[in-house]
């Protein structure tokens, strides 16, 4: 069973020419078929945490270990950890012109799954997953990220999770900027992938509402860099009611 | 992709309009002077050299070029020795290949040099080619132009003519090293129809600077596609006009500058005929410290040339720090009854954010940026309709990436 252990992960970043960590030891283990909703106050370190993993360049660790099924995954580059089967769904994906959606999903996949996938079952399968996210499909034909709406945008980002069916995904505030209606599809999308047991989930949120339509098996408080409580969904409802107050208070987040 | 736009959307029939002049370093937009056309160019059109002053580097038509690589080119130092370059012409049956003096009368007559290097190209040469496609034949195979640098310097001047209702396409392909300075005409009689694609392949150290000048026949069509690879400079001034109502133009033109290369591509549409067209779409990759490349798109629309329908445009997606862009579109416009006038010029990063995400769903850091360049370049490269100058232009762009990987 595919594990994601991270141990005592202290993570700095250069800003305003001077180093300011902003993970401060964080421990959690995901494993294959789990749910974990990570929630906590802006400023928290949450996406610091979902970027790091992924390997973002911008992040030094310092120290601390991350492992998938034992291997060293701060040792990978991005391309190789992707390829490892994490998947990060990102908040805020970039525009790159000139690559049509197609073309990017079809080289992802062949990237992640080590072989290109057969034209003609592939091009259902595309076809059938852009459906199930009420996807037009003219959309393949467009632009990565380019002109898309929000909603678009972390469509797009649930079509590639589906597609490229990782060991662990982490969903970095993907419910952030959309109506009820896309959060319901996009939600939708995630529990189809969750259902095959075969994923294990971060969910970053800064919201109880998304834990409405995605059920976690656990929550954790993430407050100035490390996680502050760690309960099960009751934790979220406490949250609902009570808010970050608690665990921000003394100034400790950043 | 980061854009920096520096011009809005099309903007329809809007004489002078907002500034619509960048030019940007390492992805930088700075707002520059605007100038005009007519008033921009330090003398008047002349085929003698010696109605130019030699430049100094600040005229408007000087200001981006590096003349201390021109080899002499621009101050009459330059002269003509015996190895400059090999020209070898192949043609389909029907199409008449000729060498003539100077005093041909079908030399010159689509336009005339508007700068200094350009008359002394037209001062300096000796011999001109003259290739002739006789009216209404329509070609199926391309006429080939293979210009091969010897490494000495050379002076050029060549005519490709066709008659009425007659089709035909060209290729004018520079390899190897050489100085060259030329003049190309281009004559359209009325209904032609002529694809000419310039490829400038040439190696490290040549020096390539062009007037390319095209006489668009009434109801004809006229499609240049500029393809600049090599070269240390490269400076190419592609020029149209139009000989009568109906004309077409289309430019487009795909460039890939690498360190320390100098590509320059001023372009100028002179609208001065009623109802015709034009399109311009120049697109440039540029990486490497020192590399730079600089379009500058004028587009004149004359108070006579109602029913006037333009567009153009210049995309720049620079790979790597140390590059600079230098791209000026300027339009023109004399009269309000035209269908529609536009331009457009941006300049975009590779930036490492692009690269994360790409990379970030497995896709390795080389394959990243050739996903990213072919896309950018594809539908130029379309354009091109030769099968095997496509394969070619793949080939080199791969290489390119190759190279900037390595």
């Amino acid at each position: 069973m595919a594990t994601l252990e991270i141990r005592d992960l202290h993570v700095t970043v250069e800003a305003d020419n001077a180093t300011k960590e902003i993970l401060k030891g964080v421990d959690l283990t995901v494993k294959q078929g789990e749910t974990h909703a990570i929630m906590g106050p802006n400023g928290s370190g949450k996406s610091t945490l979902a970027y790091s993993l992924a390997g973002h360049p911008k992040y030094t660790i310092t120290s601390g270990t991350v492992t998938l099924d034992g291997e060293d995954v701060l040792e990978m580059s991005v391309d190789e950890r992707a390829r490892a089967g994490l998947f990060l769904a990102m908040q805020y994906p970039v525009e790159v012109s000139g690559v049509s959606v197609s073309n990017f999903l079809r080289t992802s996949a062949t990237a992640v799954r080590g072989e290109a996938p057969k034209l003609r079952t592939w091009v259902k399968e595309v076809k059938e997953a852009m459906e199930r996210l009420n996807m037009d499909p003219s959309f393949a034909e467009r632009n990565v990220n380019e002109g898309f709406s929000g909603g678009e945008k972390k469509r797009h980002e649930i079509l590639q999770l589906e597609l490229l069916r990782p060991k662990v995904a982490i969903l970095d505030e993907t419910d952030s900027g959309l109506d009820v209606d896309a959060l319901r599809v996009v939600s939708e999308g995630v529990n189809r992938v969750r259902e095959t047991g075969e994923v294990g989930t971060l969910l970053i949120t800064h919201y109880t509402r998304i834990l409405r339509y995605i059920k976690p098996d656990h929550v954790h408080v993430f407050a100035a860099g490390r996680i502050a409580e760690s309960g099960g969904p009751e934790l979220a409802d406490k949250l609902e009611a009570e808010g970050y107050e608690a665990y921000t208070k003394g100034g400790a987040s950043a | 992709m980061a854009e920096a736009q520096n011009s809005p959307t099309p903007n329809s029939a809007r004489a002078g309009g907002p500034p619509p002049v960048g030019s940007t370093t390492a992805g930088q937009i700075a707002v520059a002077a605007e100038s005009t056309v007519a008033t921009r160019m330090s003398a008047p059109p002349s085929f003698d050299v010696a109605d130019f002053p030699v430049p100094h580097g600040r005229e408007e038509e000087w200001r981006f070029t590096p003349l201390e690589r021109l080899r002499g080119l621009h101050d009459g130092t330059a002269t003509a020795t015996g190895d400059g370059v090999r020209v070898d012409v192949q043609a389909p049956e029907g199409v008449t290949v000729e060498t003539v003096g100077r005093d041909d009368a079908r030399i010159g007559r689509a336009g005339t040099p508007v700068d200094r290097v350009a008359a002394q190209a037209y001062s300096a040469f000796e011999k001109a080619g003259v290739i002739t496609v006789p009216r209404e034949t329509v070609l199926t195979e391309p006429v080939r132009i293979a210009v091969h640098g010897e490494g000495g310097t050379a002076f050029a001047h060549q005519v490709i003519e066709l008659g009425a209702f007659a089709e035909a396409v060209v290729v004018l392909d520079h390899t190897g090293d050489a100085v060259l300075a030329a003049n190309v005409d281009y004559v359209l009689g009325d209904g032609a129809r002529l694809t000419v694609v310039s490829v400038q392949d040439w190696d490290d150290k040549a020096v390539h600077v062009a007037q390319h000048n095209a006489l668009v026949g009434r109801d004809a069509s006229f499609k240049s596609v500029v393809v600049t690879f090599g070269g240390d400079v490269v400076r190419l001034h592609p020029r149209v006009t139009y000989a009568g109502p109906g004309g077409e133009a289309e430019l487009f033109g795909l460039y890939f500058t690498d360190a320390g290369q100098h590509q320059e591509h001023r372009l100028l549409v002179d609208h001065n005929t009623p109802h015709c067209r034009s399109n311009v779409v120049y697109k440039g990759a540029l990486q490497g410290e020192q590399a730079h490349a600089v379009w500058i798109g004028d587009v004149l629309i004359e108070a006579r040339a109602e029913g006037t329908e333009t567009y153009e445009m210049n995309r720049n997606l620079v790979l790597t720090d140390g590059a600079r862009v230098d791209s000026v579109p300027n339009l023109e416009i004399e009269t309000g009854e035209i269908v529609g006038a536009g331009h457009a010029s941006t300049t975009g990063r590779f930036d490492d954010e692009q690269l994360f995400y790409l990379m970030a769903r497995g896709i390795p850091r080389h394959e990243a940026r050739r996903l990213v360049v072919r896309g950018f370049f594809a539908e130029l490269v379309q354009q091109i309709g030769v099968a095997d100058i496509e394969e070619r232009l793949i080939a080199r762009i791969e290489q390119e990436l190759e190279a900037s990987v390595a």
